[in-house]
């Protein structure tokens, strides 16, 4: 199930809404050193059932959307705008009260880091009783028993006994499959993932996607998983949103973003990585310079200054900001680049893709 | 019960062998009580034997608690092994005191993971990279700023920033200050120690190729200490795989990455993500049940039974020494893949 031609890319224009629906979310946050817009101008959907793959590398503003999503940024501190729909119901404009309820029952997120994700003085089973009660009227018994089968169910071994641990009792696998069951035991509709893995080991990381996407089929939700790992989206994503410096770069199925990228930055990523599956090539092909400000974006093109078909653009890249837009192919393609569709087609296919 | 890795002659060391660890052992002890009893050790290295040829990358590999870390600190004597013995270009450095290590540490180098914590974030570039020079009481050719221009430039910064401080950069730049200043003596073996780890895709490209380049202009060897597998195949000539303290597989690059024999070696490449969709169907995945056992109490035997699919009751009682199937390549296994059995199968375990 790719993303037809009768529900457009949820970038302008007119179409059915995704289930998540984010539209042209600005973050922006007021510093001593100037305004960080750490997201700018984004917009991307997700249905139930599917997994949205978020790529970016540090700084592309990927877990600030993600905590933007949930509500999670302290209000005060950020500038937020732009529309975040969930299931109809712009959460930007619901009170504190209102997303406070939704989150755990409708949406539900997944840390990175499980140590620092839990509260260290609470048993494993008491974090989930909490989260389970709050949302539920049920008596501490069945909330318990509930527990226990959720961590069954992610596969933590003794159950029974395990609920009354406290999370520094468990290895690294272990408590992020606590944080799993903590966050899916109120069988959220939307669950996001950011970087659920990295801090793990490659073995027990296997063991975790394969539980997120066991489960995802049970409970049709809706997948967001943040990561910088072109392999993890591999594995998991239907469809796949590249970021770079608070923007979407490329959005496609993950077909078309592995199999015909069209992004220069996006083929930079593909061509940074060593892979198991290739001949081992002689030399890797980085993407050159860093990262760019977040106060100071390059103007035009955040990606500019790196990129090496900059000169393809006819300095337009330089003072213009490219929208995401549909690449033409007509199957939910959009790339955020000023070079002419059919060219980069033709680098991709010429320069870019016998050298990976 | 491990075979010594020689290079090529019948006995001792070859010319080209620069480090050859034999039996190496670190334990590191548990203490309770108000007298301090030990009362159990985390037994991080236990038994090793590895030889690093002049000019070659060989890679230690595994996950957490494998032992890989602490072996790269015990290789710069960092630490100081249990028992067992470190031998660099002949002499044993196993138990030097601090005194007698200091001339020896101009060549070997530690490069570490973490570019945050590895940089004093007090000192300025220019005093980080020529502290070396200061604690040696070596004054380069032209004098120590010139040379810590040299050293920068070398690394692909700007010299300009001699006296810049490590929070005005990046990641991918504290890294290469890291280079810099590991290259300032001329070292000649410089263990890595997840060089890349913490640096996003785009720039871990940029210090691989570096790291590639330094090799090759200035006949570095390395020790690189890593757990991503893909970077590990791309700059190694010989790899070996650590679990839980023991090497349990060591080959050449090109063997060990299309014919692996530990079922640990094999679990350990299904279970790497790959950026092509296609795989996602087709490929067999070996799914290991539960996580590491701890360095505290590991398994008897071959410490790899407990999460092994091929399992037998002689795994349990007899630990499997490490043998060399084919030529450069060795297993410590009873029962490996793409090699026939070492043993009678004698029941699985259940």
């Amino acid at each position: 199930m790719s993303l037809t031609s009768e529900r457009e890319h949820p970038v302008g224009g007119a179409r059915s809404s995704a289930f998540l629906d984010v539209r042209d979310l600005r973050v922006h946050f007021p510093t001593d050193d100037g305004l960080v817009k750490s997201v700018d101008g984004l917009s991307f959907g997700v249905d139930r059932g599917r997994t949205l793959g978020i790529v970016g590398e540090s700084g592309s503003g990927k877990s600030v959307t993600s905590m933007s999503v949930m509500g999670l940024h302290k209000r005060g501190t950020a500038n937020i705008s732009g529309e975040i729909l969930l299931d109809g119901a712009n959460l930007i404009e619901a009170s504190a009260e209102d997303v406070r309820r939704m989150r755990g029952k409708r949406m539900a997120m997944i840390f990175q880091d499980p140590l620092s994700a839990m509260h260290p003085y609470y048993t494993v089973g008491n974090q989930i009783i909490e989260a389970y009660r709050i949302h539920n009227d049920v008596s501490k018994k069945k909330a318990r028993a509930h527990a226990v089968e959720m961590l069954d169910r992610v596969g933590i071994p003794e159950p029974h006994r395990r609920v009354d641990a406290y999370p520094h009792q468990y290895s690294g696998g272990m408590r992020q499959r606590a944080m799993i069951a903590m966050a899916l035991s109120c069988d959220p509709d939307l669950l996001i993932a950011d970087e659920p893995t990295t801090a793990l080991d490659v073995t027990v990381q296997a063991q975790i996607l394969d539980l997120i996407r066991d489960l995802q089929r049970e409970f049709n939700s809706a997948v967001v998983i943040i990561t910088h790992d072109l392999g993890v989206v591999a594995e998991l994503a239907d469809d796949i949103l590249v970021m770079y410096a608070g923007r979407g770069m490329e959005y496609g199925t993950a077909e078309q973003i592995f199999n015909e990228p069209e992004h220069p930055y996006t083929w930079g990523l593909l061509g940074s990585m060593p892979r198991l599956d290739r001949d081992r090539s002689e030399r890797l092909l980085p993407i050159k310079g860093t990262p760019p400000s977040l106060i100071n974006a390059p103007p035009g093109c955040p990606f500019h200054p790196r990129c090496a078909f900059e000169a393809n653009t006819g300095g337009l890249a330089q003072t213009e900001r490219p929208d995401l837009v549909a690449s033409g192919t007509g199957r939910g393609h959009n790339v955020a680049c000023h070079m002419a569709p059919v060219q980069r087609r033709q680098i991709w296919r010429d320069e870019i893709k016998p050298m990976l | 019960m491990t075979v010594t890795e020689t290079g090529g002659g019948a006995t001792g060391q070859d010319a080209a062998d620069l480090l050859t660890v034999t039996g190496l052992v670190k334990h590191f002890p548990i203490r309770q009580g108000l007298l301090q009893r030990q009362v159990a050790a985390v037994q991080a290295v236990d038994g090793i034997d590895l030889t690093v040829k002049r000019g070659e990358t060989l890679a230690l590999v595994g996950e957490s608690g494998c032992g890989k870390s602490t072996t790269g600190r015990l290789l710069t004597r960092l630490e100081e092994p249990t028992s067992g013995s470190i031998v660099f270009e002949g002499r044993d450095i196993s138990h030097l005191r601090p005194g007698q290590m200091r001339p020896l540490r101009r060549d070997v180098q530690i490069i570490f993971q973490d570019p945050y914590s590895s940089l004093n974030p007090r000192h300025t570039v220019g005093k980080i990279v020529s502290a070396p020079y200061r604690l040696q009481g070596i004054t380069p050719e032209g004098g120590v700023k010139r040379a810590v221009q040299a050293l920068l430039e070398t690394v692909g910064l700007n010299p300009e920033h001699y006296n810049r401080y490590p929070h005005e950069f990046s990641g991918g730049q504290r890294q290469r200050i890291g280079i810099a200043r590991t290259l300032a003596l001329k070292p000649k073996l410089i263990i890595l120690d997840e060089p890349v780890s913490a640096l996003d895709v785009s720039i871990q490209a940029q210090v691989v190729n570096l790291l590639e380049d330094l090799q090759e202009e200035l006949n570095l060897t390395y020790v690189f200490i890593a757990h991503d597998l893909s970077v590990v195949r791309h700059v190694s000539n010989r790899v070996a795989v650590m679990y839980l303290g023991k090497i349990v597989e060591i080959a050449d690059q090109q063997s060990l990455y299309t014919r692996p024999m530990h079922p640990y070696t094999v679990a350990l490449m299904s279970a790497v993500p790959v950026p092509d969709t296609k795989r996602r169907t087709e490929r067999e995945r070996i799914r290991l049940q539960g996580d590491v056992p701890s360095p505290i109490n590991p398994p008897p035997a071959c410490r790899f039974h407990t999460r092994c699919w091929k399992a037998q009751h002689v795994c349990t009682t007899e630990e499997p020494p490490l043998y060399e199937l084919e030529p450069g390549h060795r297993v410590a296994c009873h029962f490996p893949e793409n090699a026939p059995d070492q043993r009678t199968p004698d029941g699985p375990l259940a």
